[in-house]
């Protein structure tokens, strides 16, 4: 059933997590693959977690969207059962999937240090992703900090409710995801506009696809279109 | 289990009789055609027999076949050698949004550096360019006109030879010989017809790799009088407009590909018809699906579904696990993240763009392929979809 196009060369095994270069293509480490097709606690039966704490990041519109469900027991605040679910491209599924894993196993995390997956720890336990896949697809994280807020909500625990710190998209002139949010929200809607706010990709060019991501996302959030 | 591929759209395999018709320009006839003895010599008449052959299928004259190194470079020399060639003429460009980047990426620079001001016209919901609208874009100073003759992502065919008549008619009208019109006809080479009369285009664009031969080799056909600006200049080969050595094996692998595409062409036309029809009909039996183009104004190999909630890349690698290679309009896996321009163009919304899907069918492609495609797709769709948070409402589709 299997049909390799393409023998996996070493480095394509590897991912290229650095740089890509074009002709060294996308292809996917091997436990991406394995995530992708054999994806781990996805959402079966959604009716069974109506009462679970739930996050949802990301739009259709982006390319990519997930949600969480996450089960905590109350005493030590461990996850202990975590379902998903996702639209978006493989890295997308898979990056979900490894969350899930990551986030359940020996035990479960504790809610303090689910906090703080970062999407490169979930790229690192995949084996390395396409550079220009990461931004894009790595959610999961995201979505589960989402969720934690809203089981501390619905716990009453209001103040351990964490508003999400912007993440900085131009490293060069720090410039954060909040920066284009407000940007988007003061009526700049397209990459031109925010720039004139922001300054964002003057900087660092290579953050420029995520930034019209990111204004698409935003305009669509506020402004439905 | 038989590998199913169906991008013929992105390449075709090389037919083993254009290999055949090349290999003695390899290492036999391998000379340079501009060289001053015998070996020279046969090369060079191969090379003229070439465009003599290519001109004959395009109803064109021999000087009028420029040789490129393929589609890209044909859409570049067409685009930039004409708007420079005219400059003091006008400075005006129509093209639509469903181009090529070949011509679309060339005209935003020109656009960019101010040598030119572009209308981009859009397109119907099918994908097709309005003549009328054209007709209302055109300036005094408008000096070229392209518009591609079938598009390779959503296969639907434009009115070539309507907007040339159009524009016949303008330029009699307004008494000048501008603008010149030319079409970008990769798709359409070895399926439709060629006949730069009957389609009135002052310039073509045709390349091998789409019609079963080499790639590396393609055509701009340039019509006498029309003035071009050479882009790379040295030897002064193909009329001082494309400098450098011919290659002559893809030049005969070339003139060999149109002949036989050509030549077949009503018989396969119409076989990959009936399986494309049928491949439509059976994907459009899984729920909340949608066919991108034309319903009948449409190459016969193209098809090309939106599968509503779930992500065109994941598709093509579950069906690629299951050795079926298609690919997906959207470009997630290219350095852009927007998905695919045409299908946007069409007013089809960003979340059904993401979940296109492009099956290109070809002459490898049989009765049973199209039958397994759509046994197999109706499990991956609804994998997917059982794993999408997603879940749209079909009125905005359709």
């Amino acid at each position: 059933m299997s049909q390799p196009v393409t023998p996996a060369t070493e480095d394509a095994r590897k991912g290229d997590v650095v740089a890509a270069t074009k002709d060294k293509g996308w292809f996917y480490s091997d436990v991406v693959k394995e995530h992708f097709f054999h994806p781990r606690n996805f959402m079966e039966d959604e009716s069974a977690y109506a009462d679970a704490a739930m996050g949802m990041v990301g739009s259709p519109a982006c390319g990519d969207a997930m949600k969480v469900w996450i089960m905590v027991d109350p005493a030590t605040e461990r996850i202990t059962d975590l379902k998903w679910k996702t639209f978006g491209c493989g890295s997308a599924i898979a990056s979900t999937s490894m969350m899930s894993v990551m986030a359940t196993e020996n035990g479960g995390m504790t809610m303090d240090d689910a906090r703080k997956m970062r999407p490169q720890d979930i790229m690192e336990r995949l084996g390395g992703l396409p550079a220009r896949k990461i931004h894009c697809s790595v959610l999961g994280d995201k979505a589960l900090r989402a969720a934690i807020n809203d089981w501390y909500r619905k716990a009453g625990k209001t103040d351990k409710v964490e508003v999400e710190q912007g993440r900085v998209i131009d490293k060069v002139l720090n410039v954060t995801d909040h920066d284009i949010e407000e940007a988007v929200l003061d009526g700049a809607d397209t990459l031109l506009k925010v720039q004139a706010k922001t300054k964002v990709g003057t900087g660092d060019p290579s953050c420029i696809p995520e930034v019209e991501n990111l204004i698409r996302f935003y305009k669509e959030k506020y402004f439905g279109a | 289990m038989k590998p199913i591929y169906l991008d013929h759209a992105a390449t075709t395999p090389l037919d083993p009789r254009v290999l055949e018709a090349m290999r003695p320009f390899f290492s036999e006839t391998f000379a340079n055609p501009s060289s001053f003895h015998t070996p020279g010599l046969r090369a060079k008449e191969a090379v003229a027999a070439a465009r003599q052959s290519i001109a004959k299928h395009l109803n064109g004259r021999e000087d009028e076949i420029i040789f490129t190194s393929g589609g890209t470079e044909s859409d570049n020399l067409a685009v930039v050698g004409v708007v420079r060639a005219l400059k003091t003429k006008g400075k005006h460009v129509v093209t639509s949004s469903i181009e090529h980047h070949a011509v679309l990426e060339p005209l935003l620079h020109l656009k960019k550096t101010g040598e030119i001001d572009l209308t981009i016209l859009p397109v119907d919901k099918y994908g097709l360019v309005s003549v009328a609208d054209l007709v209302v874009a055109l300036r005094p100073d408008t000096v070229l006109v392209s518009i591609m003759y079938a598009n390779n992502e959503i296969g639907t065919i434009e009115p070539i030879a309507d907007i040339g008549r159009a524009i016949l008619k303008w330029r009699k009208d307004n008494v000048t010989h501008f603008p010149y019109f030319h079409t970008d006809a990769c798709q359409a080479a070895g399926v439709l017809d060629m006949d730069v009369e009957k389609l009135h285009v002052d310039l073509l664009t045709l390349n091998a790799s789409k019609m079963y031969g080499p790639k590396g080799i393609g055509v701009l056909f340039v019509r006498r009088a029309v003035k071009i600006e050479t882009l790379i200049r040295g030897g002064g080969q193909e009329k001082n407009i494309r400098s450098g050595t011919e290659n002559v094996p893809g030049i005969v692998g070339l003139a060999t590909a149109l002949d036989l595409s050509q030549a077949e062409k009503d018989v396969e036309n119409a076989r990959l018809t009936r399986l494309r029809d049928r491949l439509i009909a059976g994907l459009l039996a899984i729920p909340k699906t949608r066919l991108n183009g034309h319903p009948t104004e449409r190459l016969p190999n193209n098809v090309n579904i939106s599968f509503i909630d779930i992500e065109g890349e994941a598709a093509v690698l579950y069906l690629d696990a299951e050795g079926i290679y298609t690919s997906t309009g959207s470009a997630c896996a290219s350095t852009s993240l927007d998905p695919s321009h045409v299908i946007l163009a069409t007013g089809l919304s960003y979340e059904a763009a993401h979940g296109s899907l492009r099956f290109t069918l070809g002459r490898s492609t049989t009765p049973e392929d199209v039958e397994r495609v759509i046994a197999v797709m109706p499990g991956v769709v609804e994998k997917l979809r059982h794993m999408s948070p997603v879940n749209l409402d079909m009125k905005y589709f359709n």
